[in-house]
């Protein structure tokens, strides 16, 4: 994590800038290689549209929180930096979670405590810590959205199997024809609980490191 | 290192600067909660007289078909002065019995019939629970139901808010041949076919149906005198 920025000049989404982008996708993802935020991740991915508005949310957070940081590392004292942090990321989660109380009422109440619980979401204060207390503003932003997106991708992936085999739909439409509920196919009961999401992240992170083997631990 | 001082000042101009921010989005979007808050109210009165409605047009919708409105209390007076839609059955079960606001709302149909429709409110197995019922005009058989609630089971619990649970409720009866107050049972392993006083509990959310059928009982029988006075005429 060394990106501080000397040149004024330098591209908006230079090479360096990407990468903090894609880093979080693959190499450096918060939920299958940093295992974190791993209880929101359980909770809200049963269906999709909630997992969606949930990965929406906790991105403008990263983002935005990274940024106004980033912004304030010079004057934030260190012996309350925490604290200010906590402060920041409150403000904006509530901020969110009222927008959605107000535009998307239903969905708001499938997240319901989710939402505040984004304060809590360990992503959040890690980036901060880690990235935007010693980041310039633009790559501390590019950072946290794409930590966002990061774990929203995790999220989407796994609500996406989880409200396929738990209910036979994508996205609230039935995708899967009568005729194979008639030849004896039943919806998987058990997806829908929290157990099959660790599982399913579990299933996500064998894959991964079965494709990049520098992930692999080497003791 | 940074002064006591400077984190004072610091942290006094961080909080106040916050709370304003906060409070301008809250007082900006409260409206819309709120008739957010309404319109779901209006959807759930509806749905229980098995009326299909959308977000948009709700309110269209209900003032329509909900021609009256009242509220009585379980000796079956009438209480005039209150705001039925505006009553909270979360506050008013929590008063004594007999001190309790109850609302009634009145769902005249396109064929003419009128439908009584009753707010419930219960405990499930993580929180609240509550729902709608509206009785046919001998004001004894049920003719539709909607459920939901706060945090039950994905799956299990939270089921009583799906069509295969509220549908069976149609048609059932809640006093018996004698006149008897005998609500609803909800059977765990299925209810006996044809049993007009019991339906189906849901598969590993016993808790919930229980807690369920606690409520309908419980709400129910606060109109008890109510029903019967209407039902007698």
């Amino acid at each position: 994590m060394s990106a501080n920025n000397k040149s004024n000049q330098e591209p908006l989404f230079s090479a360096k800038n990407t990468k903090l982008l894609k880093k979080p996708f693959n190499l450096e993802n918060p939920i299958t290689v940093q295992v974190l935020g791993i209880c929101s991740a359980l909770a809200v991915t049963v269906q999709m549209k909630p997992a969606i508005v949930m990965a929406l949310s906790v991105t403008i957070v990263t983002g935005f929180s990274n940024l106004l940081i980033s912004f304030l590392r010079d004057t934030i004292p260190a012996r309350i930096r925490i604290i200010v942090q906590l402060v920041v990321v409150a403000a904006l989660v509530i901020i969110v979670d009222q927008i959605l109380k107000a535009y998307l009422y239903d969905v708001s109440k499938k997240l319901s405590v989710f939402v505040g619980l984004i304060i809590t979401n360990c992503i959040l204060m890690g980036r901060l810590e880690a990235f935007a207390m010693g980041n310039k503003p633009w790559p501390s932003f590019l950072d946290g959205i794409g930590n966002g997106i990061g774990y929203g991708a995790i999220l989407v992936i796994v609500a996406f199997f989880r409200e396929l085999l738990g209910s036979g739909k994508i996205y609230g439409y039935d995708v899967i024809p009568k005729v194979v509920f008639e030849t004896g196919y039943v919806n998987n009961g058990l997806m829908i609980l929290p157990p099959m999401a660790l599982i399913t992240i579990g299933v996500i992170i064998w894959l991964q490191r079965s494709r990049n083997r520098e992930l692999v631990d080497k003791s | 290192m940074h002064s006591n001082r400077y984190i004072i000042v610091y942290s006094t101009i961080m909080v106040v600067l916050v709370a304003v921010s906060l409070t301008f989005v809250a007082v900006q979007l409260k409206p819309r909660q709120e008739d957010n808050i309404r319109i779901e109210k209006m959807q759930n009165i509806l749905a229980s007289a098995n009326i299909a409605t959308t977000v948009t047009n709700a309110i269209e919708t209900y003032n329509k078909f909900i021609t009256q409105t009242l509220v009585v209390n379980n000796k079956g007076e009438e209480i005039k002065g209150s705001d039925a839609f505006g009553l909270d059955m979360a506050l008013e079960i929590k008063k004594p019995v007999d001190q309790q606001q109850l609302p009634v709302f009145i769902a005249t149909l396109e064929d003419g019939k009128k439908y009584s429709i009753f707010p419930l409110r219960g405990k499930g197995l993580w929180g609240p629970i509550w729902g709608y019922l509206s009785l046919t005009e001998d004001f004894n058989t049920i003719y539709g139901v909607t459920f939901d609630h706060k945090g039950e089971t994905p799956g299990l619990g939270a089921e009583i808010n799906t069509d295969i649970f509220e549908k069976p409720w149609g048609g059932k009866q809640l006093f018996d041949l004698d006149g008897i107050f005998t609500s609803i049972t909800v059977t765990k392993g299925g209810a006996r076919p044809g049993d007009i006083h019991a339906v189906d509990a849901i598969s590993g959310g016993t808790i919930t149906s229980k807690g369920l059928e606690k409520m309908v009982k419980d709400c129910m029988l606060s109109y008890e005198v109510y029903i019967k006075n209407k039902g007698r005429i």
